[in-house]
């Protein structure tokens, strides 16, 4: 079930600027002038991040609402891949806060986020390339117990990766820039995820294999996937969000429905070379 | 586990080989040899407690003789005399503890050392985990060297001696036992138990590398970012691999106490700790069978040398031209450049760095 939060598709300009709403999301009380945030799986507000002594993520506010694609874009260095690390536990926040699913998520601990139903798929990658594609598979659901389910999820994730299906018994760290893509997500989603988070999937990989690993992130949102895309490729990364954030040095400058932020010019002369 | 018709027979075979062996050592080269055995299945029991740490989790630690002198240690101070010296009034004859109770006691005293050397290093890997492994360990030598005062604990550089030998089933093993009309001396005595507890740390090893928790170990080996992102919990495993090591090493340790009957800072050397590494690198890092191998050659070779060549120097140049001693580090370095010239993944290379190597090879030939 897609939900739209109230002003998320029209709105496109600074993010943070949602009326003032004093729901109750699971216990938490939400603060007067936070973001919508009456569906959001994923909100964020206020974060900070200081990252070897300098503050790489300057008080960002964001949101993802369940099923939805959102796209993070920005050039190298604006703190992206930052806030994923911070969103996937493996960095601690100066300040701001983070909920997911109306928890929050201050001192849980980054394999208590990936039980949660949070998965990061890192940049570069990160296969464990001295073992084997189905282990690499495997070791996705190390937060899982059932034997059954793993064992049909990894049928599924073949039929998802027909490619992968060939090469299972095949070392990771021989495959091919996009096979080791494909790893890194059929790994992630081995952990049944309910929000996939997705760093710079593209990088460093041939422009057709690019188009097939964007395919495949269309495919998995379709099947009702919540996805936090961070990308360089602004324009691929547009085309399949529904939403998107720009952040540069730090912030975020722009947001809005994603087929908005295509045409604006701010994004056209920064980014996409128009 | 399985095993067919073969490798049961084969097994088997293993077994009766391994129960003779104190008595054809004994035949073949003289009662010294079978004491030599038993160093080796030590050293064995090191080797695999440091593959641990090093050829699953991917930890360099290169001060893991530590755990091995704070077993030995354990041992040294509750199974002999000398606490009488530091406390005349609670234990005028020393503290006397049965070897079975000390045994898991050192081996988690040293799994809590193992932790404290680890908790301080989680964020290190690589060349700078092992420098500080390896300034952990010389810290842990030079307290055993320095705590004879003001209190006199350790016994400083003297070491500490008149340790009570390891008793089973109230038979002390340092005295020859007639068992079922067999005569069996200490060493042969000692060889069963050291025998026994190796296949126990084998079976250990093995069931911990196929484990959820060996797998987890062989991801953060990997890669840590990644590992963690599959909800590995990086830091708890870490120090678990840490504090698994060790116990296997502090278990080693009280057994050389009981065995020797006497322990000093000396035999807790860096040197040591190099060679264990040594042993597990040169048999093949993450293969127990390649780590055993290891363990074996680097035990037994230098004994070897020891004495094979001074016979035969007496024979060709009628006096010893060179000492022994100075010629084992020679080959024994000759040796290692050697082994990482032409065989880099170990004797018995592991499944994974088999494939690693192969990936290199291939990645070469593109």
């Amino acid at each position: 079930m897609m939900h739209e939060s109230n002003s998320t598709n029209s709105d496109f300009v600074i993010p943070a600027k949602a009326g003032i709403q004093s729901d109750q999301i699971a216990g938490f009380r939400v603060k007067p002038g936070m973001t919508n945030s009456n569906n959001a799986l994923l909100q964020v507000s206020d974060l900070k991040v200081t990252y070897g002594g300098i503050q790489a993520v300057k008080g960002i506010d964001l949101h993802i609402a369940p099923g939805e694609l959102v796209a993070l874009i920005g050039s190298n260095g604006a703190g992206k891949t930052t806030t994923l690390k911070t969103l996937a536990g493996l960095l601690h926040p100066a300040s701001g806060q983070i909920h997911y699913d109306g928890r929050n998520l201050h001192n849980v601990a980054s394999h208590q986020r990936v039980a949660m139903g949070m998965a990061l798929v890192p940049e570069g990658r990160g296969v464990f390339a001295r073992l084997t594609v189905q282990e690499n598979l495997q070791m996705g659901a190390y937060s899982r117990s059932e034997q059954h389910e793993i064992a049909s999820d990894l049928a599924r994730m073949y039929e998802l990766f027909p490619h992968l299906a060939e090469r299972k018994n095949q070392i990771a760290g021989t495959l091919s820039g996009g096979e080791q893509q494909m790893v890194a997500m059929a790994r992630a989603l081995m952990s049944r995820p309910r929000l996939l988070m997705l760093d710079e999937p593209s990088m460093g990989l041939a422009p057709l294999m690019v188009q097939k690993i964007f395919e495949t992130i269309r495919d998995i949102a379709a099947l009702g996937m919540s996805i936090l895309l961070v990308e360089q490729n602004a324009r691929l990364a547009l085309q399949v969000a529904r939403r998107g954030y720009v952040m540069e040095s730090g912030s975020i400058t722009l947001s809005g429905a994603a087929s908005e932020l295509l045409g604006s010019d701010a994004v056209q002369r920064a980014y996409l070379g128009g | 586990m399985k095993f067919n018709s073969k490798s049961k027979s084969l097994l088997a075979a293993l077994a009766i080989a391994l129960l003779l062996l104190p008595f054809v050592t004994e035949a073949l080269l003289g009662r010294g040899w079978v004491r030599i055995v038993d160093f080796a299945m030590l050293y064995i029991m090191l080797a695999l407690g440091l593959n641990i740490v090093v050829g699953l989790a991917g930890l360099l630690d290169l001060g893991y003789i530590a755990f091995f002198a704070v077993g030995a240690y354990c041992y040294a101070l509750t199974g002999s005399p000398h606490l009488a010296l530091a406390f005349p009034m609670a234990f005028p004859d020393g503290v006397h503890l049965s070897f079975w109770i000390v045994l898991p006691l050192a081996a988690l005293v040293a799994g809590g050392f193992g932790v404290l050397l680890g908790a301080p290093t989680l964020r290190l890997r690589g060349d700078y985990l092992a420098i500080v492994t390896l300034g952990f360990g010389e810290i842990i030598r030079i307290f055993l060297n320095n705590l004879n005062a003001p209190i006199n604990l350790t016994n400083g550089p003297q070491g500490i001696g008149r340790i009570d030998p390891v008793s089973v089933a109230s038979v002390p093993l340092n005295i020859t036992q007639n068992i079922f009309g067999i005569a069996l001396p200490s060493v042969h005595l000692y060889f069963y138990l050291f025998l026994a507890c190796t296949v126990l740390v084998i079976l250990v090893s093995q069931r911990l590398e196929r484990s959820r928790i060996g797998r987890a170990w062989m991801a953060i080996r990997e890669d840590e970012i990644a590992a963690g992102a599959m909800g590995i919990n990086t830091r708890n495993l870490k120090l678990l691999a840490f504090a698994m090591g060790a116990m296997f090493g502090g278990a080693s340790g009280a057994l050389f106490a009981g065995f020797q009957g006497f322990v000093s800072p000396e035999s807790f050397s860096l040197m040591e700790s190099i060679m264990v590494l040594c042993m597990v690198v040169l048999g093949g890092m993450g293969n127990i069978a390649g780590v055993i191998l290891g363990g074996v050659l680097l035990a037994v070779l230098p004994e070897v040398l020891r004495h094979g060549v001074v016979p035969l120097q007496q024979a060709l140049f009628g006096k010893t031209v060179v000492d022994p001693e100075s010629l084992r580090m020679l080959l024994f370095g000759g040796a290692l450049i050697v082994m990482m010239l032409y065989r880099p993944a170990g004797l018995l290379p592991s499944r994974v760095r088999r494939r690693e190597l192969d990936t290199d090879e291939a990645a070469e030939k593109v």
